[in-house]
């Protein structure tokens, strides 16, 4: 079971949050980006690192967006931020 | 190469029959022989497959029996039956919608009716029937839509109203004022259990005994890409030359295909499952619960083998968690209210490969003699000897079977997906 420290609401059980999936980057919807940038950007994910940064969604406190760093291994986590922007666009 | 490995003494595996069983017994239950023949490890292979689980081990077999090729060495980082084969919770079946789903699992399932008989090992099939439970009736439309096209499919498939559940089920909870009310099922007579590790053991006997080398304990640390073609595997062994590598570790898989600079489209998720202490026979059908997930059976030595749904988050732990243990029992007491009486008895958990659209990956890929089959998720074992028969026939032919199309890597950039629960690109729902 996670305990993860909220920063809005400090440490909760892990059954109050839903889970967003990791950190991604997706090309500006208004972009030219190529299918080869979008696959990349939806599917792609997966890395050897066992340091992943991902959201969480504070569903039965907050109801805020979260953003952690956590060790998929060890589950240790640190906790970033309120995630304000959910989804971070580059210049695609 | 470093260091001399086996010493070769190539006898046939012992045929097991009522008169091996006896002779053995009266003989001190000694000498039986080496599921697992003792061998020389080669240089140089025409296929090595890199994971020696039912898949791996499945498509081995078949490339002897179907096409009687046997320069081949199955490696494993772990042992036989340490993975994701002996992890589940032996579930068969095939009532899936999609076409591509089905056919794969129904084949199947036709292969685990005589497997027995054919690998001469106690698989244990045991067709008990399978009972997917609806909770509303707009569940009940969705399953008689499956069901009609089961059906089609030729499979056998039946609509159970709660009477009907009744009299397969004499234990089960049918009460109208519970949580999520049963209003009826969706049943597969054909579906059952198989013996896991019975599985893995009973392929790699028929394997080894065809002269396919099988190694435990041996990991691939790396993998050599010489011209655009895969040319060896590096092992603590030393360096395995290849004619052509199939990747089927499970999770695991995803860092193997990374050494050869693929990416793969998967998110890796812990799951969990238990058994309680054993009862006398309560629950003779494979039971699901899905107001949730929570899929329930009964063993042989009487333990109630139960799983549910995955952690829901990216995890290579291999360790349980009260939430998921909470999560699956809340549901399977939904069903039989009687298991709160109950201890657990053993939890273990696995790392589930779970692929962007929830369904697998198998077949070829940008590297012309490397293939892949991962992706299985947690539903992986009801179609282990479809997919070694089929992988076998694409090792051997180099013609992609037409089972295995659908299955492709390519089809996330085309978008050909086959997202069968049409959850989207979010595996940890899947």
């Amino acid at each position: 079971m996670l305990l993860i420290n909220c920063p809005y609401c400090g440490e909760r059980d892990q059954s109050e949050f839903s889970y967003g999936g990791r950190h991604a980057k997706y090309p500006a919807l208004d972009s030219t980006a190529s299918i080869e940038k979008w696959h990349r950007a939806i599917h792609l994910h997966h890395s050897s690192q066992n340091l992943i940064r991902e959201y969480w969604y504070h569903e039965c406190g907050c109801e805020q967006w979260i953003e952690i760093d956590r060790d998929v291994d060890s589950h240790e986590m640190t906790p970033v931020s309120g995630a304000d922007e959910p989804i971070t666009r580059d210049q695609g | 190469m470093t260091g001399c490995l086996r010493i070769t003494a190539n006898c046939p595996a012992m045929k097991y029959s009522v008169f091996s069983l006896l002779g053995k017994a009266f003989n001190g239950r000694q000498k039986w022989p080496k599921i697992i023949q003792p061998q020389q490890l080669k240089p140089a292979y025409d296929i090595v497959i890199a994971g020696a689980g039912g898949h791996g081990l499945a498509t081995a077999h078949y490339l002897a029996k179907n096409h009687g090729i046997d320069n081949v060495l199955v490696l494993d980082s772990g042992w036989i039956g340490g993975g994701n084969t002996a992890r589940n919770t032996t579930i068969v079946r095939s009532d899936y919608l999609l076409n591509a789903s089905f056919t794969l699992k129904n084949f199947a399932l036709q292969l685990w009716d005589g497997l027995s008989q054919e690998l001469n090992f106690n698989l244990m099939y045991s067709p008990r029937g399978y009972i997917d439970l609806a909770h509303s009736d707009g569940e009940l439309e969705h399953f008689l839509l499956r069901a009609n096209a089961m059906r089609l499919g030729g499979a056998n498939a039946e609509i159970l109203t709660p009477k009907e559940i009744r009299a397969k089920v004499p234990g089960i909870n049918l009460t109208r004022n519970s949580r999520y009310p049963v209003s009826g099922a969706l049943y597969q007579a054909e579906g059952g259990v198989v013996r896991h590790d019975a599985v893995a053991w009973g392929f790699a006997r028929s394997a080894s005994s065809a002269g396919i080398h099988i190694l435990q304990n041996c990991p691939v640390n790396d993998i050599k890409v010489q011209n655009g073609k895969i040319a060896a595997v590096s092992t603590p062994q030393g360096s395995i030359n290849t004619g052509k590598l199939l990747l089927t570790a499970a999770g695991a898989t995803p860092g193997l295909a990374a050494m050869t600079g693929i990416s793969l489209p998967i998110e890796l998720i812990n799951v969990q499952a238990f058994v309680s202490e054993p009862v006398k026979p309560i629950l003779h059908a494979v039971v699901n619960y899905n107001a949730g997930l929570s899929y329930i059976s009964q063993s042989d030595k009487g333990e109630l083998v139960m799983g549910g749904a995955t952690d829901a988050y990216i995890s290579t732990a291999r360790r349980g968690s009260f939430t998921g243990i909470e999560d699956t029992l809340a549901r399977a007491m939904q069903m039989f209210p009687f298991i709160s009486h109950l201890r657990l008895m053993r939890h273990w958990s696995g790392t589930a490969d779970i692929p962007m659209d929830g369904n697998a990956i198998v077949g070829n890929t940008p590297i012309e003699n490397l293939f892949i089959n991962c992706g299985w998720g947690y539903a992986g074992f009801k179609a282990t000897p479809a997919v070694g028969w089929a992988m076998a026939e694409l090792l051997a032919s180099e013609t992609l079977p037409e089972l295995l199309e659908p299955f492709s890597l390519d089809r996330f950039e085309t978008g050909a997906l086959i997202d069968d629960a049409g959850i989207g690109p979010y595996p940890w729902l899947h």
